[in-house]
């Protein structure tokens, strides 16, 4: 009996073990950086100077260009955002990651998606398929506060078949007129 | 009648086998370009069969074709025939649960691939279905859909083009051999010994085939100068034509140009030979699905949904 429980705790513990060190598994990505805008980044510039409100509130006067549609009935800024340090972005577990890390933060709650992202299956691929592959962002895609696609303007429908021309009516040297 | 007895003075002698044999010749000789015999005209009627070539030859009738298409269209048009990959076999994947139905795929492959524009040919019909218990019912797809703005949210789209089946029917029923298999993966069309029976066209089962029933129409400053001679090089009248994964693209390591224009990251492609591919992992986490499976034509372009 005695075995078989110390059998079970260790098979428990060398999982918690092999567990910890795959999400404690740091793998970089080849990323381009985040577009900063120029006017706001760093941030610490102007919130230096400022003192930090903690409060819950519908931003008035700077920043409210930003419209928040990111289930926005959950949190709000310093939920992501680093209240000490504007520059940094902050975990759930309270790790402050820079800008160019984001698709962490992303990741706590897109957990398929970020498997998927970091197969390369999510997301936009360019370059070479055989080559060094670039996983973007997700704020190179997405906007993080209205990270859903708006939807867009349809290319031309392709022609019926009755609309297709397909004797080009200079070469035959008739023009519609003449062919009534 | 003897043979002896035919050999009178003033009787023509001629025998039937003879006859016969000089009056095909004759005839045959009346096919042949006489009146513009130049040369190039003369190396275009009896080129060999791509397969049979050597990489001289290949050369040489690409040199030919260049000069022609300087001609024809008065700018430079580089025409490779860069080889399959050792060891890589094609394939692609789309994402439908993304795919938004813009139609950026279709008018970038027109414009990489030199299709014509009038009379119009698009590689990829982008289909429209209602989202109902039908599920993919292509009998009412529509791909003529035009609304403002897209994804409309009663539908769900599904882009179709040249599958690259390994089992390929258009394949099988080519009667001049100028269609096959590459080892790459890649279903190629040799316009040179295309001779628009239009077999292959009734064969495929995904109306992936286009027939140009008139000289392409392509402006000259829209041409893409880069191309393929089993690929995107510009096309006769009276030949068929198809998807190729962009053999001039692929078979340097690029992406195919629908994969790179895709807005919303639909389309994935790669090698299906490499474990570590994403082509691979699609295929063994995610729930991926061939058109038309029943058929066993075993297509290379498998449909997934990533959520």
């Amino acid at each position: 009996m005695k075995k078989n429980i110390i059998i079970v705790l260790l098979s428990i513990f060398t999982g918690f073990v092999f567990a910890t060190d795959t999400i404690g598994e740091t793998k970089e990505f080849f990323v381009p950086p985040p577009a900063y805008p120029e006017r706001v980044f760093p941030c610490t510039r102007c919130h230096d100077n400022v003192p930090i409100k903690v409060q819950e509130r519908i931003l008035t006067m700077n920043h409210a260009d930003i419209v928040f549609d990111h289930a926005e009935e959950q949190r709000w800024c310093l939920d992501c955002h680093d209240a000490k340090n504007r520059n940094k972005l902050k975990m759930i577990n309270g790790n402050k990651i820079d800008f160019d890390g984001s698709y962490n933060l992303c990741g706590q709650c897109h957990g398929t998606i970020f498997r998927d992202w970091k197969q390369g299956v999510h997301g936009k691929r360019i370059g070479m398929w055989n080559g060094k592959k670039l996983n973007r962002l997700c704020i190179n895609c997405h906007n993080p506060h209205q990270p859903a696609f708006k939807p867009l303007e349809p290319q031309d429908r392709p022609l019926k078949p009755l609309e297709a021309n397909l004797t080009p009516k200079k070469k035959a040297g008739i023009n519609d007129q003449e062919r009534k | 009648m003897t043979k002896k007895e035919n050999n009178e003075p003033g009787k023509a002698m001629i025998d039937r086998r003879l006859f016969l044999k000089s009056t095909a010749l004759g005839l045959a000789g009346t096919a042949l370009p006489l009146k513009k015999a130049r040369a190039s005209i003369w190396n275009s009627f009896f080129q060999e069969h791509f397969s049979e070539m050597d990489d001289g030859e290949i050369k040489k009738v690409l040199e030919r074709l260049e000069q022609e298409n300087q001609k024809k269209y008065g700018r430079n048009i580089d025409i490779r025939a860069d080889k399959p990959i050792e060891g890589v076999k094609f394939a692609y994947a789309l994402d439908l649960s993304r795919c938004v139905g813009c139609r950026k795929c279709v008018y970038a492959c027109v414009s990489e691939n030199n299709q014509s524009r009038n009379p119009q040919i698009h590689w990829i019909s982008v289909l429209k279905f209602k989202k109902d218990d039908k599920w993919i019912d292509l009998e009412n797809a529509d791909r003529y859909y035009d609304p403002n703005l897209v994804p409309e949210d009663d539908s769900f789209y599904m882009p179709v083009q040249c599958q690259q089946c390994e089992d390929p029917p258009c394949v099988k029923v080519c009667p001049t051999q100028a269609t096959w298999k590459e080892k790459d993966g890649i279903i190629v069309v040799d316009y040179n010994w295309c001779i628009g029976c239009r077999y292959c066209m009734a064969a495929c089962p995904y109306g992936a085939r286009h027939f140009n029933w008139s000289k392409p129409g392509i402006p000259k400053d829209e041409i893409n100068p880069n191309t393929h001679y089993l690929g995107n090089r510009p096309r006769y009248k009276g030949v068929v034509e198809k998807c190729t994964f962009c053999v001039q693209r692929t078979r340097v390591g690029k992406y195919p140009a629908c994969v790179e224009v895709c807005p919303v990251g639909a389309r994935k492609f790669g090698d299906l030979l490499d474990p570590d591919s994403e082509i691979r992992y699609i295929i063994e986490n995610k729930r991926v699905f061939r058109l038309k499976e029943d058929l066993n034509t075993i297509p290379k372009f498998y449909y997934f949904f990533a959520t």
